[in-house]
């Protein structure tokens, strides 16, 4: 299928590993699953009650990639879709799910992303989401994903969010159950500007023995911009887990951090680490003496700190 | 190449104004080595920090080549041509030492390159490439980083204040053959701050800094032997 140029640009912006009409793949665009394919591991099959897909992944997927984008151009729109990903115990694989709005006109434009991990025994999922908004419209873009995943006994989630630029409101709420052995890690990377709020929820309950998580929040907020990261971790069983929230606040912005740690076995070993702070004036000067100016020193420590 | 005139330098603290170099005048030739020592709080580190422009001197002109930069920024001065190492190098969260290397050379180098440059400083450079500039590094190996990135391009000039400071003894007798190579070639301009020995034997010239004033300076044959244990080290000394 042929892709307009809006499209293509947001598919860049989003899928990191670069967009393309192979293997098991599906685009959405504007509420409709534009284009989809499978392979021989992996089958995307449409829901037959609502808006959406479910992604089949067997048991014998060895370091696949899944494509799953969602392009929103048409302004005005509010798409809701409901995924749900099957992964069978011991499949290695790798879901891209990057969703991108480009709001030309002066209504809102939303796409709230519900997605659902059943994961079997000692699998391991890399989950990677970024979203991003442009577009020259006054009309809002607005993003807001639930992500409920339950990780077997033995397996690995390693989850990646990114939202760099663009996106006015965002509100995520994300909810993680582990079995014994599981293992959690969770790299969250936000950056706010202008008016744009953001809130970001998440719970990650450990229920069984010998589970760990480990939880990295780095963000930054510029502008008028205000953003409120509230994890959670609840260890109900022998666990180890480590909240680590990094915020740099510029200009008039509001950055919350609230780390919760709630342990309800005495085996449970929770850290939480929390830091909201300017820019560095140490680093803005050893960046200069590289031959930076001030903006373009600001830029890089921005850009590595979010890296 | 660094021509220093009648520079002073003050601070305001609690309401008071407090002189922390005056009058300093000195010159540091092509291909030069001058060690700046002396006692702490003498007001060393703030001459590096005023030739790089870190600091705003309050009277005096600084010449670099024949140009006045003294009212040059940071990185005009960098432009110019001058590199600085700092005493206590900043950290920086997410960024890996190559990417440190690389911002400092002004290109994206390859990894043989790094690898060099970390070897020239006493670091085990494959282990280090992709580690963060973080509170995960020691001071020593911060310090050591710190130097590579000012020996990852040419200067006309290269600023050094206290290299020494943090570095074990195997590590510091690489960086003092490292300074000789550079004193060698002549080709760029050192000026160090240091109370090591084995620095202060290496220059050309010693300037000696007390009570922010120029106590003396001159050949370092004719100077040395007025160094006292007070203002300089000597443990390094152990390494010869």
């Amino acid at each position: 299928m042929i892709l307009d140029k809006i499209t293509e640009k947001v598919l860049r912006m989003i899928d990191g590993e670069g967009f393309r009409q192979e293997g098991a793949f599906n685009l959405r665009q504007n509420g409709i699953s534009v284009c989809h394919g499978d392979s021989q591991h992996v089958k995307i099959r449409k829901k037959e009650d609502r808006q959406g897909i479910d992604i089949y992944i067997d048991k014998d997927t060895k370091g696949e990639s899944v494509h799953i984008p969602v392009v929103v151009s048409a302004s005005g729109m509010t798409d809701v879709v409901y995924n749900d990903f099957y992964v069978e115990d011991g499949a290695d694989v790798t879901i891209v799910a990057g969703c991108g709005i480009h709001n030309s006109g002066c209504n809102e434009a939303r796409h709230d992303g519900i997605h659902t991990f059943h994961i079997g025994k000692n699998a391991v999922v890399r989950y990677e989401e970024k979203h991003y908004g442009e577009g020259e419209g006054t009309g809002a873009k607005v993003l807001n994903p639930v992500t409920d995943i339950h990780i077997g006994e033995g397996s690995t989630f390693i989850m990646d969010t990114v939202q760099i630029k663009g996106v006015d409101s965002t509100v995520r709420e994300t909810n993680i159950s582990m079995e014994a052995e599981s293992k959690l890690h969770v790299t969250e990377k936000l950056m706010t500007h202008d008016q744009q709020e953001a809130v970001s929820n998440m719970t990650v309950t450990m229920d069984g023995d010998g589970t760990s998580a480990q939880i990295i929040s780095r963000s930054v907020g510029k502008g008028t911009s205000r953003q409120t990261f509230h994890p959670i971790a609840v260890g109900k069983a022998a666990c180890h887990a480590h909240i680590q929230c990094d915020s740099i606040i510029m200009d008039q912005a509001q950055v919350r951090s609230i780390p919760e740690i709630d342990a309800r076995n005495v085996d449970a070993q929770i850290i939480h680490e929390a830091a909201i702070g300017r820019i560095n004036n140490e680093q803005l000067l050893k960046l200069q003496t590289f031959g930076m100016n001030e903006e373009e020193a600001e830029a890089v420590i921005i850009e590595n700190f979010l890296n | 190449m660094l021509k220093v005139e009648h520079l002073s330098y003050e601070v305001e603290e609690e309401g008071k104004r407090q002189e922390i170099l005056t009058d300093i005048s000195f010159e540091v030739k092509d291909g030069e080595m001058l060690v700046v020592t002396g006692p702490n709080g003498g007001g060393k580190s703030t001459i590096a920090k005023l030739m790089m422009g870190l600091y705003e001197a309050n009277q005096g002109k600084i010449y670099l080549d024949g140009q006045d930069i003294s009212s040059l920024s940071i990185h005009e001065r960098a432009k110019a041509g001058i590199g600085f190492a700092f005493q206590q190098p900043p950290r920086f969260k997410g960024m890996t030492v190559r990417r440190l290397l690389s911002l400092a050379a002004g290109t994206e180098l390859p990894k043989h390159i790094c690898c060099g440059l970390l070897s020239r400083v006493g670091l085990c450079a494959e282990e280090y490439l992709d580690r963060e500039v973080d509170g995960t590094l020691s001071g020593g190996e911060m310090k050591r980083i710190e130097i590579a990135t000012v020996l990852v391009k040419k200067h006309k000039l290269c600023i050094f204040d206290e290299p020494e400071a943090g570095i074990d003894l195997w590590s510091f007798a690489m960086l003092v053959d490292e300074f000789e190579k550079i004193h060698k070639n002549k080709k760029e301009s050192l000026l160090l701050i240091s109370h090591q020995e084995r620095i202060i034997r290496m220059a050309d010239r010693i300037m000696i800094i007390d009570n922010g004033k120029i106590k003396k300076i001159g050949p370092t044959e004719e100077l040395l032997p007025e160094l006292t244990e007070e203002t300089m080290s000597r443990p390094y000394c152990m390494m010869e």
